[in-house]
């Protein structure tokens, strides 16, 4: 049994200790708006925090998070109401938005460190965040929005 | 597709059918107003008046309406219910979308066979008419009701988003109030094109913009995409591929396989090996743990990408093989033959992959001869058809709940993930499989857009005016494989492969022909598909004829489309957006149009050049696009830009390598997709004109692109052509050294 926190809840998992932190999340605690995308940490639809760090669960084990917080999409705020949600939904991001959990949560730990990042700062931040629709005009925007209303 | 997607139009028929139904659906509904259940799993099941299969009211005054198509990011979630919410008048603030059950009878797309199959940018062009008639039915409904209750004639009344309104004595009814009264006329209205609103009373349509629907659950996790499906008892299944298509497992060594915790079965099957264990990682464990001989005798080993298209190009130049005519206007050989000069070029388009998100993914369940599918597909219709091959049974005893996709891009309207699903279902019968494909398995067994080689000729008399055009298409079919019977009944043309050579550009002689090669792998619906491809060529060759000539390509093609309003109107729009006869130092301007799916769409690329690299830097990209009716025109802004970087991708990075049939890239280290910082600054300028039916527009913007960076990289460079996608470093080195 690993033991850790996932969104602010103790929980007790059973399962081989090197699998996929990714795959625990989404089969086992049922939490599916993390995704999965390449499995090789080449896309960032997985990321997660542990302790607070953007992580891609996908490259992370279970037993890596041993005691340590996680939280996923489902743990950012409450009903939508972290200023990046907020900013994603005014700008409308998401297309097909498969990949936007891991680029909000991503998004979230460069606000977290960084308040009010540059553009050029955003876009080193978020450039390992794949999206084949293209809203990554829009992503920056939000991000902008949120770092100013946040 | 080929069980179930027979072309027929029943778009007349269907169109009085389905309002008629909606009368049948009443009668039903009025008994106790019972609700009308769809099968889809993120539906609560409506309960109120079901004014037809498409309008449910509450007395609350909430409104139902159904969405026919697969939401796969392009907003038809949105665009198609506001449609309904237009004619009926609803307060689209009280509205709420539910995805409609797999049921082409009731839900297929008019315009597109009559079956449900969201691709081909038809959604809103051919579903545009009938929902547009199921909101004005409804609205009639609404209003007879109301005039028996008032006791007023009902031509005295109107509406107002979500009432009927009684100027006359002011009282009102709102559609709640009169979903409780729960009495329907009798006889029910019908409703005709007659009914349905002029645009000068459009509320929705082009006016508001409404936020998405599916929005608020994308920043969540709680949008359920096909990989999310969670179903009691159910078990994980994967299928190990041969390395090479076509190749058989012949000995699978499964002893590791089998001692992984968690496995449940190894399924032996005709192409590969399937793996059903009670979690993705212990399928991926027992997957990974497979030792598999696999046969040697596909004809796809012989498939080697890069020696392909230098065959291809070859066929393209030898004038002596013939292939299937497109369009034969005039004698183009002829006039070319006579001309005073010959523009020659030959254009190569390397295999791409659609790289979705969300990879290949279906969950399955078979009950006897029932088999029930949760899956992101494009076809729900050809989804019941292949679930039924697969299960051997017949396609109406297979519901398929279309889940949001994460990313199509005209994959997601295959066969392979469905047959996978239902095939591992199958050996446990009663309990579901969620089938996952891994990247790797996604990148290396997709089904590419077709490697191409274009040859194109173009005569020009003394005075450089175009005497005759000549394009060849030399590539593999996609039709010969998902839709044999058309393919033959065109007599082996493939006009999804052709698409975008047959111009509006006035020529006095023009000849398309197709040479289909069939190189023994499978070619696939890519964004775009032929226009992806042929308009690279055509609007290459207007540039490459405007050079031979000494005119500038704006010129050329407005003098070229004199007689086409809507075409110039866009070129000239994105030349002043650009700025066109403004020089850059160090960097140029090149423009391309098309006329895809239905609208009209010019770009310009603003690039420079790093010479000792060969790497292109795109800065700009302006893009004026007429959709026609706009339905919502901030959606056609993201649509169109999203196409533009899917193209700029494609057009400079995106290439799928084979080599002795086997596919060399495996994830996105090895297939390059654009990403954030490699991002153009885009500019949209959507132009609507309303009154011209509604284009597709998640596939125009793509097509331009890139021509309008290789006729930017060309007048940069004092003509050196780009003709080969995509425009690596190293093939623009070898093009700049001549």
């Amino acid at each position: 049994m690993t033991a850790f926190t996932i969104n602010g809840r103790a929980v007790q998992v059973a399962a081989e200790p090197d699998t996929p932190l990714l795959w625990v999340i989404r089969d086992q605690l049922k939490l599916t708006g993390t995704k999965y995308g390449c499995g090789v940490a080449l896309c960032g639809a997985c990321t997660v925090h542990v302790d607070g760090e953007p992580t891609r669960a996908c490259q992370t084990q279970l037993q890596d998070v041993t005691g340590r917080q996680v939280t996923t999409i489902e743990g950012l705020s409450p009903e939508s109401s972290h200023p990046l949600q907020k900013a994603w939904i005014a700008e409308q991001v998401p297309q097909c938005g498969y990949c936007q959990s891991g680029q909000i949560m991503q998004a979230a730990g460069l606000l977290a460190s960084m308040p009010r990042p540059s553009r050029e700062e955003i876009v080193a931040h978020m450039d390992g965040n794949l999206c084949r629709c293209g809203t990554y005009d829009r992503i920056v925007r939000a991000i902008e929005r949120a770092a100013q209303e946040g | 597709m080929t069980t179930t997607l027979q072309p027929h139009t029943t778009a007349l028929s269907r169109r009085s059918f389905l309002v008629t139904l909606g009368g049948a659906g009443i009668a039903v509904a009025f008994g106790g107003l019972v609700p009308i259940a769809h099968a889809d799993t993120e539906t609560v099941a409506a309960e109120g008046l079901a004014l037809n299969a498409w309008v449910t009211i509450a007395p609350d005054g909430s409104v139902t309406l159904v969405s026919p198509a697969a939401e796969m990011g392009q907003g038809v979630k949105t665009a198609l219910p506001l449609l309904i919410a237009e004619d009926m008048d609803a307060d689209w603030d009280k509205v709420r979308v539910v995805q409609a059950p797999s049921d082409a009878e009731t839900y297929g797309n008019p315009g597109f066979y009559g079956i449900q199959l969201t691709g081909g940018s038809e959604t809103v062009r051919g579903y545009y008419q009938l929902l547009r008639l199921a909101g004005a039915h409804t609205r009639k409904v609404l209003l007879a009701v109301a005039a028996t209750h008032l006791n007023v004639p009902v031509g005295e009344l109107a509406t107002e988003p979500g009432r009927v309104v009684h100027a006359g004595s002011g009282r009102t009814l709102s559609y709640g109030e009169i979903a409780a009264l729960g009495v329907l006329p009798d006889p029910l209205p019908q409703a005709s094109e007659a009914d349905l609103k002029p645009a000068d009373q459009w509320r929705y349509i082009g006016r508001r913009e409404v936020d998405r629907v599916d929005v608020p659950a994308k920043v969540n996790g709680t949008a359920q995409f096909g990989i999310d499906i969670d179903l009691p008892d159910m078990l994980h299944g994967a299928v190990l591929r041969p390395p090479v298509p076509g190749e058989r497992p012949e000995r699978i060594d499964d002893a590791a396989a089998r001692a992984v915790k968690g496995l449940t079965r190894i399924v032996p099957l005709s192409y590969g090996v399937g793996i059903i264990g009670e979690s993705t990682d212990a399928v991926r464990r027992a997957k990974e743990a497979l030792v598999v001989t696999w046969s040697t005798d596909s004809r796809a080993r012989g498939y080697d990408s890069a020696a392909l298209a230098q065959a291809y190009r070859d066929i393209g130049r030898d004038l002596t093989q013939h292939g299937v005519p497109a369009r034969t206007e005039g004698d183009a050989p002829a006039a070319i033959a006579g001309s005073a000069r010959v523009v020659v070029a030959d254009y190569l388009t390397d295999l791409v992959y659609h790289a979705p998100m969300e990879p290949m993914n279906a969950t399955a369940r078979v009950i006897g001869d029932r088999v029930e599918v949760w899956a992101p597909t494009q076809g729900p219709t050809g989804t019941q058809g292949f679930a039924a091959d697969a299960a051997g049974t017949t396609p109406d005893k297979v519901t398929v709940h279309t889940t949001l996709i994460g990313g199509a891009f005209g994959r997601k309207a295959e066969a392979d993930f469905i047959t996978d699903a239902v095939l591992l279902a199958k050996e446990v019968e009663g309990r579901p499989v969620k089938m996952i494909w891994s990247r790797e398995d996604d990148v290396r067994h997709g089904k590419y857009r077709p490697l191409a080689a274009q040859h194109v000729e173009v005569g020009l008399d003394r005075a450089s005016a175009i005497t005759g055009w000549r394009h060849r298409v030399v590539a593999d079919s996609i039709f010969a494989r998902t839709l044999p019977e058309m393919f033959k009944s065109d007599g082996g043309l493939d006009t999804v492969v052709t698409d975008g050579t047959i111009f509006n550009y006035r020529v006095p002689a023009h000849l398309v022909e197709f040479l289909r090669q069939d190189s023994g792998r499978d070619v696939g619906f890519w964004r775009a598909v032929g226009y992806g491809q042929n308009v690279f060529g055509v609007e290459c060759m207007i540039d490459e004829v405007a050079a031979a000539s000494g005119v500038d390509p704006v010129a050329l093609r407005l003098q070229l489309l004199s007689d086409q309003p809507r075409a110039r109107k866009v070129i000239e729009a994105v030349a002043q957006m650009a700025d066109w006869p403004r020089p850059r130092e160090g960097r140029a301007l090149g423009l391309a149009y098309t006329d895809a799916f239905g609208g009209h769409c010019a770009e310009v690329a603003e690039v420079s050049l790093d010479r000792d690299s060969g790497e292109i830097r795109l800065h700009e990209v302006w893009c004026a696009v007429d959709p026609g009716v706009a339905v919502q025109p901030r959606n056609i802004e993201a649509q169109i830009t999203g196409a533009i970087v899917f193209g700029v991708s494609h057009a400079l990075y995106e290439q799928i390598n084979i080599v002795a049939g086997e596919v060399q890239e495996s994830n996105f280290d090895s297939y390059r997709i654009l990403r954030l910082s490699e991002m153009p600054r885009i500019h949209v300028e959507v132009t609507p004109t309303p009154e011209n039916k509604p284009a597709g527009i998640g596939e125009i913007g793509l097509p331009p692109i890139g021509p309008a960076i290789a006729n930017a990289v060309a007048r940069l460079t004092g003509g050196v052509r780009l003709r080969h996608y995509p425009f690596l470093p190293d093939r623009v080195k070898a093009a700049l050294a001549g």
